[in-house]
């Protein structure tokens, strides 16, 4: 390991321009000439649209125009798309509903997108928007999960027969009952995933530019996949021919998830700069974030699970029913089933698995993909049914999760996933150690000599990251493939250029992906520049989500200096004027057994460049290459997280005492970003658990949409955090990386309610464990409250 | 069964005066129901004069702008940063006469006269401000949208309380601060360590 290589704990090279406030972030670009857009929102959950009466707002001071999705549909602009293809158990697509940009008679959430206003400037654009009068005829609102189902219930799409836009399943449902029918115990379990708000500090924003001289489009935007938000642009929504489409996604301010979409507001300021002949910008304010961008989780679960009389698992089945609110998002429909049910194996090595689930349309914000997807729903199924069969068999769950443990890899779950390699004992007995877990006893005793409950929970969680093989998604009904490509510029002084179509929105990619070029070429880190985030600079790319940056970017970057060296060693080989094949390459220098010359790195770069040395009928001059990366497997990175908390029953406080996390990420690129990464996470999961929760009323109106409504955890609320890596290099990709972005919020929400509820001795507690319901769980029976 | 969610917790100390609105309620149309900008009708022009950064600056401005406003646009200090409307999630402080407030909740016009320090002028003569160089060398911070704010934040704790911290003061004074990618860990141990440093090398840009 170098000092600025693979592995070394390198400080990052963004930050200066961060903490100097230099950074450029969507809402500090303006462009000449830029007009203004506000958003006219549903104030109904679900409404027709009688009329618009816009002619007030376009005589305000400064309106230039107001826009509805008439005006959009006039103009053959597509609508919004949901880029993966479910079908259910009996074959059918899914049943999608429409999702104009701007809608289209009737209105599905609060927050729904009914016109734009556009003004001078932003003030007036807000004036005028208030002149704006919607005839709306409101119509009762579906709400409830758990009911929307039900014959009589609103309609929200006429697609869609009883607001479901598929049932489907995986795995075997014979294979499961007969697990089932021969068990010594069954575990059931019914669970909530409460919804969440992604609330990424910085608010989405978008600047849509016209270049009437090139009849092009530029689209600055919050997105973490630029390449993919011009695809759908230009291919779907038909805004602009592919090449005659630039998006450029500068700093972004967090993204978790909810800034992969393709939403209405980009489009509308793309659509509306050419309209209007003047450069767009739109920001969204926190209360629109709340309303209007994907919401996460939002899903209804029973769970069971089948033990033999040694408590081996025998089976395990569940039946889902997921929200998706209103309209379908561009990713929605495959996080509650591929992203989802295909984890429901845990790291248990489990015979027999089937999963339902019903994908439900209620008259709430989208919901989409947000931090683990899928994932976080999968692990709380599974570590909340293990957790509590262990109580209930009277086993310690330490020990049953190892007895139940895979042990060896290759290894193929009933539900799809081929897990490559692992070492779950490894992470659990360092856990246990650095937990203290032989002290739990004596601690317990001590917070019970204070009146207070101890209780302990264990999470041993995996994810399937990377999101790819692109064939294998595919198959799966994704409408893209989930490789990634990069290209490695060399410049004549041997300073490099690396252009990648992953995108970084906090993860550090400049740093990271700079310590592997560092690494190979043997150049000092400050000579290399990652360039992400613009359709015109790279190529192509899938863009970053599902941790896949490390294990999927990183991957296309070292095959594009796989070819760089090889290009370089020709080279070497015609300034040395030894063969290329007894050329080697080490820590920058070039060098070769027949020859005692050697040369660096820099100036094998400006030979290539300045082709003195060899004709152009031996090698093409320049030193440049590319690659695209496709992975042969998803990667499975896993762990096991323990959480320790001690409740007031007094009080209902929850306060977390301890928290280890020991994740097994294979390779570390940048150990100090890795344990970033795995706290940020975790207070995303514990969010979940004690805090966060978005409520829907009957009317539909969303309750908590502010900061000052919905519970953001701040500092106070949350630990320091004890943080160690056990490695198992993933062997699908040559960097052995597994990916560690999401696994935090993956691990915690299992690991804090399996704490509260050893502390409270029983099991009936939903997230989030806000002091009001652990004070009812403490101090009222759990048939009482099971009753409820 | 989840009234008990946290209700509006006030803004790091000294609280900024809150210009008296409506809180948004839930029938409401939500566009109009925005916090940020006052709904009076604009256009009254006033002079403003104020020092920011160190360096005298006045323009003519419609009434009704924010501080906040006034830096990014008028000023294109563009370091401080809008991540809420609700005075709640604290990416907007910065320092006026040497006291941290929330630029979103601030009427540009109510600073006349004042020193205002941001995040740009923190720095001084190209050098790191300790709490700077500790966020940094600390990891304290991941996508940098809410980090201005911190660093202002932090800075104040300091200046107010000293530089010998306990990590829960540190927490429970970073209570008007959201940070949605690091949980909290890293900035905690920044502070500390920006604190450590300040006592150190005291730094002039206050």
């Amino acid at each position: 390991m170098t000092a600025t290589g693979i592995g070394a704990p390198v400080k990052r090279k963004e930050d200066q321009r961060f903490i100097t406030g230099k950074g450029q972030y969507t809402d500090d670009i303006n462009r000449p000439g830029q007009a203004y857009a506000v958003f006219v929102r549903s104030p109904h959950a679900h409404a027709t649209i009688k009329n618009i009466d816009a002619a007030a707002a376009r005589k305000s001071p400064g309106c230039l125009a107001v826009f509805s999705g008439a005006d959009l549909a006039a103009d053959k602009v597509g609508t919004l798309i949901c880029g993966w293809m479910i079908h259910s158990k009996d074959g059918s697509p899914m049943k999608a509903g429409v999702h104009p940009a701007l809608a289209q008679g009737k209105v599905r959430y609060v927050g729904d997108h009914v016109a734009v206003v556009i003004a001078e400037t932003l003030a007036q654009a807000k004036d005028a928007a208030e002149k704006v009068s919607v005839d709306y005829e409101s119509l009762p609102a579906v709400t409830e999960l758990a009911s929307a189902q039900q014959a009589g219930q609103p309609q929200i799409h006429a697609e869609a027969a009883n607001n479901t836009v598929y049932q489907w399943h995986l795995g075997d449902r014979a294979a499961v009952a007969a697990a089932f029918a021969s068990a010594k115990h069954v575990t059931k379990i019914n669970l909530v995933n409460n919804r969440l708000i992604p609330n990424a500090i910085e608010p989405r924003a978008a600047i849509g530019e016209h270049d009437a001289g090139n009849d092009s489009l530029t689209l600055y935007t919050t997105s973490q996949n630029p390449h993919v938000t011009r695809l759908v642009l230009a291919a779907f929504i038909g805004l602009a021919p592919e090449h005659k489409l630039r998006v450029i996604a500068p700093d972004v301010g967090g993204g978790f998830g909810s800034k992969i979409f393709i939403y209405a507001e980009e489009t509308v300021c793309l659509w509306a700069a050419r309209k209007i002949g003047r450069p767009v910008k739109w920001t969204g304010e926190r209360s629109e974030a709340f309303l209007a961008d994907a919401h996460g989780r939002d899903h209804v679960t029973t769970a069971e699970l089948a033990v033999d009389a040694n408590g081996k698992i025998l089976g395990l089945r569940a039946s889902t029913k997921a929200n998706l609110g209103g309209y379908l998002s561009t990713f929605a429909s495959s996080v509650p089933t591929y992203l989802y049910a295909p984890l429901l194996s845990g790291q248990y090595a489990i015979p027999a698995i089937y999963c339902e689930v019903d994908g439900v349309y209620t008259n709430t914000a989208p919901v989409d993909a947000y931090r683990g997807a899928g994932r976080p729903e999968a692990t709380f199924v599974v570590e909340r049914l293990v957790e509590v069969t262990a109580r209930q068999i009277g086993m310690d769950p330490a020990e049953f999760r190892r007895l139940n443990f895979i042990k060896s890899f290759p290894h193929q779950t009933p539900v799809i996933m081929a897990y490559d390699a692992g070492d779950y004992e490894a992470c659990l007995n360092k856990a246990l150690e650095l937990a203290d877990y032989r002290g739990l006893g004596a601690r317990k005793a001590e917070s019970a000599r204070h009146g207070l409950k101890r209780g302990l929970g264990f999470s041993a969680y995996i994810e399937a990251c990377g999101i790819a093989p692109s064939q294998a998604v595919g198959s799966l009904g994704a409408g893209v493939g989930l490789w990634e490509s990069a290209e490695v510029r060399v410049n004549p002084t041997g300073s490099v250029e690396v252009l990648t179509g992953s995108h970084s929105h906090g993860q550090g990619h400049e740093t990271t992906f700079a310590q592997l070029v560092s690494q190979r070429l043997g150049i000092p880190i400050e000579q290399i520049t990652v360039v992400h985030g613009d359709t015109d600079k790279v190529q192509f790319g899938m863009g970053t989500y599902g941790s896949r940056s490390g294990a999927v970017g990183m991957s296309a970057i070292f095959r594009a200096i796989d070819k760089v060296i090889v290009k370089a060693k020709k080279v070497a080989g015609f300034v040395l004027e030894v063969p290329e094949d007894s050329i080697d390459f080490n820590d920058g220098i070039f060098s070769s057994k027949a020859t005692n010359k050697t040369l660096t790195f820099p100036e094998v770069a400006l030979q290539a460049y300045i082709a003195h040395k060899f004709t152009g009928a031996q090698l093409e001059p320049g030193l440049k290459e590319g690659a695209f990366f496709d992975p042969t497997n998803f990667t499975f990175p896993s762990g096991v997280h323990i959480c320790e908390v001690e409740v007031d029953p007094a009080t209902g406080a929850t306060r977390i005492e301890r928290w280890t996390a020991v994740d097994d990420f294979g390779t570390l690129v940048n150990p100090m970003i890795v344990e970033g990464q795995v706290h940020g996470g975790i207070v995303q999961g514990v969010g979940q658990a004690l805090l966060e929760g978005a409520i829907y009323n009957k009317e539909g109106q969303l309750v908590t949409a502010s900061f000052m409504d919905y519970t953001m955890p701040r500092a106070s609320d949350v630990p320091s955090f004890k943080v160690a890596m056990t490695s198992t290099p993933c062997p699908s990709n040559p960097l052995g990386i597994k990916g560690c972005g999401e696994a935090g919020a993956i691990a915690a929400p299992a690991a804090v309610i399996n704490a509260i509820t050893d502390a409270l001795g029983h099991e009936e507690l939903a997230m989030p464990a806000t002091p009001q319901a652990v004070w009812r769980a403490a101090n009222k029976s759990p048939q009482k409250l099971a009753a409820e | 069964m989840f009234s008990l969610f946290r209700k509006g917790k006030k803004p790091a100390e000294p609280a900024p005066p809150e210009p008296a609105r409506p809180a948004a309620t839930a029938s409401a149309p939500p566009a109009t129901a925005r916090a940020s900008t006052p709904s009076t009708p604009g256009g009254r022009m006033i002079k403003v004069s104020m020092t920011v950064n160190g360096k005298p600056v006045s323009a003519d401005i419609d009434a009704r702008t924010l501080l906040v406003q006034f830096l990014r646009e008028n000023l294109r200090l563009t370091g401080t940063h809008v991540g809420c409307d609700t005075s709640q999630c604290g990416a907007c402080v910065v320092h006026v006469d040497g006291r941290a407030i929330k630029s979103c909740t601030t009427l540009a016009a109510s600073c006349d006269g004042a020193k205002v320090l941001s995040i740009e002028g923190l720095a001084q003569g190209g050098k790191l401000h300790p709490m700077q160089e500790a966020f940094r060398e600390h990891h304290g911070l991941q996508c940098g949208f809410c980090t201005p704010g911190m660093i202002m934040a932090a800075v104040d704790i300091v200046q107010r309380r000293g530089s010998g911290l306990s990590e829960e003061v540190v927490r429970a004074d970073l209570e008007g601060n959201i940070c949605r990618c690091t949980g909290y860990h890293n900035i905690v141990a920044a502070v500390l360590a920006g604190a450590a440093g300040m006592a150190a090398k005291p730094h002039a840009a206050e």
